[in-house]
Order: C-alpha cells, then sequence, then structure tokens
C-alpha cells in the first residue's frame, strides 16, 4: 500500500524509449512500483502495454539505466538474466509450452532455482484442477486451466516482481472472475505486481495504483481509488 | 539365402546411417537450423580419429572416448561463435553459413590430410563373425555398430523427454521468448543441442572410419544418408529416424544384390517412393 514511511521502489522505469526497429512504440514512459504494491496499467490496443512488459522482461532490450530493479540497472539485459533476479511474467495469451505437460510446464517455471515458498505441492493446492492433469499434454486444458498453468508457472521461479499481462484476454468471464479470486492467494504474501488489463474496473479494483499509457506516454498516474471514471475514460480514449 | 544375407546386412548398415541422421534431426528439431556441414563434421570426427589412433597406438573404437568430448567441445563453440548469429526468422543465413562452413571443412582436412583415402583398422574384431542357422554369417563389428546406434538414439529419445535439458530443448524449440523468461538462456540451449549433436556424429564418424574407406570429399554423402533417413522415418520422430536409416540400408543393399552399381540408386529410389507416398514421412511427430 505504499504506506511506509520512505517507500522502497522494487521496480523504477525512468525515461523509457522503446523501439521496434525504426517504430517508436514508447516516449519516455516513467514508471515506480514499490514493494509489496499492485500496479495496474490501463490502455487500448497499441498503447504500448506489451512494449512495456517486454522492456522490463528484457525481451526488448533498451539503456541500462531507464529499467531499475531494486538497485539493479536491468535495462540492458537479456531476458533470463532478468528471470534469475526475480521478475516473472504472466504473457499475454498464456503461450504455454506444447511439447510439454502441464508439471513439466510448472517444472521449468522453476528453472531459474530461485527458493521460497512456491513449490509444485503450492501451486496445486492453489489450483488442486491441475494436479489432476498434471500428466497431460498443456494443450488439452480449456482456457481458464491454461491460464492457471501460466499463473503457477511465473510463480514457480519465487519472483519478487510478478507481471500479468492481459490475463482475462479470451476468457469467459466466469473464468475471469475464478481468476481474479485467487490472485490475493497469489500476491498477498509480500510479491509485488503489475497488471497489464483493458478491463478497466476489475483493475482499478485489485490495484492500490493505476497508470494508464496512451501511443506510447502515460496519461495518467494515481491512486486506485482517488482516480474518477472521467478522468480515466479521458486518459484511455485521449478525448 | 543371399537375399536374407543382404536384407540382414541392410539392417545394421541403417544404423549407422540412423547415427548419421540423429544429430540432423536433433539439431533442426531444436532449434530449425538444417546443418549443411553435418556431413563434413562426420568427416572430420573420422580424421580427427585416425589421429588419435595412429597418436596414441590405441583401437579406433577406443578413440571415440577422445573424439567424442572435443567434437562436443567443437560443437558448442561453433554454435555460441558462429551459428548463433545466423538464427532468427530468415532460414537462408544459417544455411549459407553452413554451406560455408562445409566447404572450410572439406578444404581443411585436403590440407592436412591429402586427398588419399583412409582406413582405420579396429583389429581382429573386424573379421569376427557369428554363424546363424542357414549358413548365414553375422559380422560382430557391424552388428556392435547396430546395437550402439540403437542404444544411442534410445540415450537420446530419454535425454529429449525425461531430462531436464531435453526440458529446456523442447520448451526454447516451442517459444524461444518465454523460455528466456523462464531464466533458459537459449544462446547456451542451442550450444548444448549442437554439442550433443556432434557427439552423436563423433561416434558416427569413427564407426565409418572403420566399416570403409573415407576422404576428405566424403561429408555431402553422409549428408544426403543422413538427409533421408530422417525424411523417412518423418521429422522430429527420432525411432522414426532409426526405421528410415534401416530401410535405407535395406534398399541400398537389395539394390546393390540385384546389381552393384545399383547400391545407391537404389537407396535414393526408396526415399524417393516414400517422399512421394508419405511427405511427411512413415512416423511424423504428432504435433500438439
Amino acid at each position: 500500500m505504499g504506506s511506509k514511511p520512505v517507500p522502497e521502489a522494487v521496480l523504477e522505469i525512468d525515461g523509457l524509449d522503446s523501439f521496434y526497429g525504426d517504430f517508436q512504440a514508447l516516449f519516455g514512459v516513467s514508471m515506480r512500483v514499490e514493494r509489496g504494491e499492485v500496479v495496474a496499467v490501463i490502455g487500448a490496443n497499441g498503447a504500448g502495454k506489451s512494449t512495456l512488459m517486454r522492456s522490463v522482461t528484457g525481451l526488448l532490450t533498451n539503456r541500462p539505466e531507464m529499467v531499475r530493479f531494486g538497485t539493479a540497472q536491468i535495462g540492458a539485459l537479456r531476458a533470463d538474466q532478468i528471470a534469475h533476479m526475480g521478475i516473472a511474467m504472466v504473457p499475454e495469451g498464456r503461450q504455454l509450452f506444447p511439447s510439454l505437460s502441464v508439471e513439466e510446464n510448472l517444472i521449468i517455471g522453476g528453472q531459474a532455482g530461485r527458493p521460497g515458498e512456491w513449490t509444485l505441492d503450492a501451486v496445486y493446492s492453489l489450483f488442486p484442477v491441475l494436479k489432476e492433469r498434471r500428466h497431460q499434454a498443456s494443450t488439452s486444458l480449456s482456457g481458464g486451466q491454461q491460464q492457471m498453468v501460466a499463473i503457477g508457472r511465473a510463480l514457480m521461479s519465487n519472483p519478487e516482481l510478478l507481471l500479468f499481462d492481459e490475463i482475462s484476454l479470451g476468457l469467459a468471464p466466469i473464468i475471469i472472475k475464478t481468476i481474479y479470486e485467487a490472485l490475493p492467494d497469489v500476491i498477498g504474501t509480500g510479491m509485488s505486481a503489475v497488471l497489464v488489463e483493458q478491463d478497466i474496473t476489475r483493475a482499478v479494483d485489485i490495484s492500490d495504483r493505476v497508470y494508464c499509457l496512451q501511443e506510447g506516454r502515460v496519461s495518467l498516474e494515481g491512486k486506485s481509488g482517488e482516480v474518477s471514471r472521467e478522468e480515466i475514460s479521458k486518459a484511455y480514449f485521449g478525448v | 539365402m543371399d537375399w536374407v544375407n543382404a536384407i540382414i546386412q541392410g539392417i545394421l548398415l541403417g544404423g549407422l546411417y540412423a547415427l548419421f541422421a540423429a544429430g540432423l534431426s536433433l539439431i533442426f528439431g531444436v532449434m530449425r537450423l538444417v546443418n549443411i556441414a553435418h556431413g563434413d563434421l562426420i568427416v572430420l570426427a573420422a580424421f580427427l580419429g585416425l589421429t588419435v589412433t595412429t597418436a596414441l597406438g590405441i583401437n579406433p573404437l577406443l578413440s571415440i572416448a577422445i573424439v567424442a568430448p572435443v567434437m562436443g567441445l567443437i560443437g558448442y563453440v561453433l554454435q555460441r561463435v558462429v551459428l548463433n548469429r545466423t538464427l532468427g526468422d530468415d532460414i537462408l543465413p544459417p544455411l549459407l553459413v553452413t554451406f560455408g562452413l562445409s566447404v572450410i571443412i572439406q578444404n581443411g582436412l585436403l590440407e592436412l590430410y591429402s586427398a588419399d583415402p583412409q582406413k582405420m583398422s579396429a583389429g581382429a574384431i573386424e573379421t569376427a563373425s557369428v554363424a546363424l542357422p542357414g549358413g548365414l554369417n553375422l559380422g560382430i563389428l557391424p552388428l556392435l555398430m547396430f546395437v550402439t546406434a540403437v542404444l544411442i538414439i534410445g540415450a537420446l529419445q530419454w535425454i529429449f523427454y525425461r531430462s531436464a535439458w531435453g526440458r529446456a530443448f523442447r520448451a526454447t524449440s516451442d517459444n524461444q521468448d518465454i523460455a528466456q523468461l523462464m531464466g533458459l538462456n537459449k544462446s547456451h540451449v542451442f550450444g548444448l543441442a549442437m554439442a550433443l549433436s556432434l557427439v552423436v556424429v563423433a561416434v558416427a564418424g569413427i564407426f565409418l572410419g572403420v566399416r570403409t574407406s573415407f576422404d576428405p570429399s566424403a561429408g555431402p554423402g553422409r549428408l544426403i544418408f543422413g538427409f533421408e533417413a530422417v525424411i523417412i522415418g518423418g521429422l522430429g520422430n527420432l525411432w522414426g529416424t532409426l526405421a528410415g536409416g534401416i530401410i535405407l540400408g535395406v534398399s541400398q543393399n537389395i539394390g546393390a544384390q540385384i546389381n552393384p552399381g545399383w547400391q545407391l540408386l537404389a537407396g535414393h529410389i526408396a526415399f524417393l517412393v516414400i517422399l512421394a507416398v508419405r511427405p511427411r514421412g512413415l512416423f511424423p511427430r504428432i504435433d500438439g
């Protein structure tokens, strides 16, 4: 909640410009996630949310000082190095490994070997249905179950910071509700989280603070309880 | 009985072809790289075996203990320093670079060892055989090579589907970006895959050099056999590759039985027929 006298930043993004080849997708984006905080990033399609996630996880490299994780400058590191430091992501569209079984997907999530409370058993007690289907191909699961695997896979690395990229995309509302009900158990354990969402209501409900991106720039920033719907629509649509 | 003999010898020869093919199949499966230099690397391993054998005065089959780790190291370094830089959305650069590598290896070997055909002698084991009922004789050496090939393919299968390495190979093959997010350095994973491929190549090269004579230009022919075995068996299926190697070996020996000049032709015809009837090979991997 950021209630400490001097809030400690887990993630600090400072004037981030991101490019895909010659195309610039982010323009001077600055953002801060404090320890234990849940930050929502909202914005329309093409606003730069996924680019931001790719930049934080190292799938897109930038100048070193543009992204800081704790005291480390990680803007120019490779994704696997950043994963070892303790950032994990539940990627958009789940993106499980089709050649791996459910259990293998989870095991490979723990590949980085970071110790912590999240183990296979812990993931199975959070999502018991996965234990029944542990030996099945990950592609044989329903969309909601696949999303559980994707979340479990990210948890297995015991990250300090967990990024959720559009976890409600393409899922039935009842499934989205189930997934969101499980989230407090996931991020209530002192983990910090960034939640990228198109569903503004859910994003505002679950987060401590919210950032809105519009055409690659931060168009709104504030405490989730304090920003009004009008401010959000204005920042979201740019009207 | 000549025909039965031809078929049995063909099966045993198929084990060697499967070894030519297994490393090729592994690399294609993990990183979608078609290694045009694969055959030349087999011949390189044979020449390394020759050098080790003459320098130490040991049996060429024992030289595998030295050549295999050396080839593995060459594979890892080659992948990290050269081949990783060619991988991307475009499939042409790796083809061109491995083609160039093929030319370099052939000419390097020519410079070092001359164009003379070489052969390694494994001693008494080469002529030892067991008598089977019906007047058939089974050579101990071809049998040993076949059993080794089956064991190696079984081991590769185990590594690929049961071990942590295999999990990393499959994950990286599925989705390189997401595999990186799991903390897997794809450059390193690809390096390990190439190292494993060239360890198999080392065994194949030594077996080749013991079985027949070889010279620096022998590589492309082995590459074709390897390709054919992979395609006949179906891409991405190692046991299929073994079956592909056996079909190729048997066809060649049946061809040779009809007319000694038809050995290679018969193998290629069998390959073309299977490609026409089953374009994805006999046992394609079921894509999930």
